[in-house]
């Protein structure tokens, strides 16, 4: 099994390899493997980064079957990158954003290790992003190139103690897109300015990256001389903490943890732009983000309900029957997500139930 | 399916060969082989579906995938993205045949986006959970002998739709089959210059429908047996806002007299059972020899927006039909009543009561005082009747008075 599994990996680097070459512009060689980049040290199992590469955290991320994740992006040497008040931050070509996901072996106590199982790069080269994704191997020791995508089981203990035990998708090149996606090119979709304004924060805690945790990011990027047009820090827009009430006020947080969710797909130039309903944390418009809109082609997604988001009623929402479900004919997001993320849920019903 | 059902047959008939040996630890080796057989053909499933996904990455611009006779299961959507030029080609409709019902990653059986020039032929796409080929934002789409179809009784838990071309141009459906779908079987979306033919549609809620489209022909088909037969609409809150210029003609149309299956909150879900041709809000629509037949609520209805009584909140939205031609159809029906069910069940059974004699022609008879083109215009059709509704005073003024209506 193993050597067919070799086999096929050495075919997909070879197939890629020439798929690469064929395109007329000077794209990297994908590697295969993710120690070949060299951005972690030694094997990257410990996911120590190697210098230039920057460890950063999102106020409020994507859910993704409650998996962790460790984010890092590497600028290329001497190169800066420019404040933008409300889009990802343009990084320049030759950045790599880094994003591992994993599994703590018990949620409860980090301590008892953890089970990488992806580790995902966006590469922007000279004719745009790249996404390219390597699988941890089970002895945890290297990450493999992997095009095709795949399905893995995953077990660890959650937060409350219970054993879990469910289906992990890794996607394949293409799905990637289905999300990295604004006007059909390539984007990161995380690291905005408004998801970046706060103090860095890692279940592993900071200090092994030697970052004062009690420093905001933005202006530790400022200091290591890598952002620059960077204006005061108060006026700079600032995502709330989706599960920190302290963080922003209910609307706030229902709406950041919409558009992190949802908005890569559900917002103008997107792929869910078909269906009208606008995500975004900018759009304004009550109807565009759901209020008493009804579906398009939602098909049984609809759930026998009739508006996207009926005020006061969650159970009549549309919207909370497709995060509730994990049927791949039915559930939001499309991919990415074989549970529910119940928190998440219950935050967009309290929300909608709070409308008047 | 028949490849299944021929391979299932050939393995039960070898099993019930087999364990006529009486000797118990056969049995357990006969098990055991069993399970070695049974779990390298689900590695060899997963292989299949790894090959065949890395394929559809891997395509060299200009290339054409080949896709082998038998019957393949796939528990992810295989997609196709950024690429031109490239066939995706099976052995024949029920010959190639794509299944997935395991499936448990991906809204759709077969995605392809952001692409140019794409065929994709001679192959059925089986039981996807969501819709079973969608393509967007694709120049040049080209769906030739393709059948997709839900097993089984059509239920409201199959997918969508069949095919499903949105944001595309250059749309070319022919020779396609689409069976089973809880909303449309052939449905074109906010695309531009697109032709249907040929294609044959059963068993769904509608048929065909082109939603918010610019420049459709759809002609030759035959829609039987669904909901409604062809659908042309244009809904509020979308980025193509405004469809016209649809040609409906040569279409064999009858029996689509199906119970609506669609999940509430769709707005296939309100048409009636019984509905030939429903157009929505639409422009600019020629409906010519066509055959509709045996549709019992309705040969052709023309509705406004209002119709629906679902609010419109999209202020750039159009909610008025214009300029609908319906002529030189042949239209039949046998002496029965319109549908009971669902809200024009309603409608027909308290305000309209036609009867047995319903008109073949329907329309709401709201006009848009603002605008001086004719919403519909009806000529030279065989068995022509035709009825005012008069919804927006409530059905008071129903009037088979077609006077008013016929083309100048």
């Amino acid at each position: 099994m193993k050597k067919v599994f070799l086999l096929f990996i050495s075919i997909s680097i070879f197939a890629l390899s020439a798929f690469y070459q064929k395109s007329d512009h000077d794209s990297i060689m994908p590697k295969e493997k993710l120690s070949d980049y060299q951005f972690f040290e030694g094997n990257g199992s410990e996911q120590k980064p190697t210098k230039g590469v920057l460890p950063y955290s999102l106020n409020t991320p994507l859910f993704s079957d409650y998996a962790e994740k460790l984010r890092f992006v590497k600028l290329p040497d001497n190169q800066t990158v420019a404040y933008n008040a409300t889009e990802v931050l343009d990084f320049p070509v030759g950045s790599t954003i880094i994003k591992t996901f994993y599994y703590p072996n018990d949620f409860r106590k980090p301590e008892l290790g953890r089970k990488l199982i992806e580790t995902r790069l966006l590469i922007h080269e000279e004719d745009g992003w790249k996404a390219l994704d390597y699988v941890w191997n089970d002895e945890q020791t290297e990450a493999y190139l992997e095009v095709a995508g795949d399905t893995k089981e995953v077990n660890y203990i959650d937060v409350n103690g219970k054993k879990k035990k469910h289906e992990y998708g890794i996607p394949n090149i293409n799905q990637c897109k289905g999300c990295h996606n604004r006007n059909e090119k390539m984007s990161p979709i995380g690291p905005s300015a408004r998801q970046l304004n706060g103090v860095f924060h890692s279940s592993l805690g900071g200090e092994q990256y030697s970052i004062k945790s009690a420093d905001n990011q933005l202006i530790n990027w400022q200091k290591l001389g890598i952002l620059t047009n960077l204006p005061a820090i108060e006026t700079v827009p600032k995502a709330a903490v989706w599960n920190k009430p302290e963080s922003g006020s209910l609307d706030e947080r229902a709406r950041i943890w919409l558009d992190i969710n949802c908005a890569h797909c559900h917002r103008k130039g997107g792929p869910a732009q078909t269906s009208g309903l606008n995500l975004s944390i900018h759009e304004t418009e009550p109807i565009a983000y759901g209020i008493l809109k009804t579906p398009v082609a939602a098909g049984r997604g609809s759930g026998n309900r009739n508006y996207d988001i009926v005020r006061g009623k969650p159970d009549e929402s549309i919207i909370v029957y497709r995060m509730e479900s994990t049927d791949p004919g039915i559930m939001m997001p499309e991919v990415g997500r074989k549970t529910t993320h119940k928190e998440g849920v219950e935050l967009i019903k309290e929300w909608i139930k709070a409308m008047k | 399916m028949t490849i299944i059902k021929y391979l299932s047959q050939k393995n039960s008939a070898i099993l019930s060969h087999k364990t006529l040996q009486p000797l118990n630890n056969m049995k357990k080796t006969l098990s055991l082989c069993c399970i070695i057989l049974f779990s390298t053909s689900i590695f060899a499933q997963k292989d299949i579906q790894k090959k065949i996904q890395t394929q559809f990455i891997m395509a060299e611009n200009g290339s054409t995938i080949l896709l082998d006779e038998g019957s393949f299961s796939f528990t992810a959507s295989l997609s196709l993205e950024g690429k031109k030029n490239i066939i995706i080609k099976g052995k024949g409709k029920d010959k190639t045949i794509l299944s997935f019902k395991g499936q448990t990653d991906g809204a759709e059986g077969i995605r392809i986006s952001n692409a140019e020039n794409i065929t994709i032929e001679d192959l059925t796409v089986q039981d996807s959970k969501g819709d079973a080929v969608k393509t967007m934002n694709v120049t040049g789409i080209t769906f030739r002998n393709i059948k997709t179809e839900w097993l089984g009784e059509p239920k409201a838990t199959n997918g969508s739709y069949g095919l499903y071309p949105v944001q595309c141009e250059k749309v070319l459906i022919e020779g396609c089959e689409a069976i089973g779908a809880s909303d449309a079987g052939i449905y074109v979306g906010q695309s531009k210059d697109i032709i249907v033919r040929k294609s044959r549609a059963y068993h769904n809620v509608a048929g065909i429908e082109i939603e918010n489209s610019i420049n459709a022909e759809v002609y030759e088909n035959e829609s039987t047996e669904n909901t409604g037969g062809i659908l042309v609409f244009d809904l509020p809150d979308l980025i193509l806002k405004k469809g016209g210029n649809t040609k409906v003609f040569k279409n064999n149309i009858h029996h689509n007299n199906f119970p609506n299956f669609a999940p509430k909150g769709n707005i296939v879900a309100k048409v009636p059972d019984g509905t030939g041709v429903l157009i929505l809000a639409a422009n600019h629509v020629d409906i010519f020899d066509n055959q509709i037949i045996n549709n019992k609520s309705m040969g052709v209805g023309v509705i406004s927006y209002f119709t629906t009584e679902n609010k419109i909140k999209d202020k750039e939205y159009y909610p008025y039909s214009e300029a609908i031609t319906i002529r030189d159809n042949n239209f039949e029906r046998q002496k029965v009543k319109a549908t009971g069910r669902g809200r024009f069940g309603q409608i027909y059974r308290f305000k309209l009561r036609f009867g047995k004699n319903v008109p073949h022609i329907l329309w709401d008879g709201i006009v848009d005082d603002k605008n001086p083109n004719p919403v519909i215009c009806i000529k030279n059709n065989k068995n022509e009747s035709f009825a005012n509704m008069d919804i927006e005073h409530n059905f008071k003024n129903i009037s088979r008075d077609k006077s008013k209506v016929v083309c100048k």
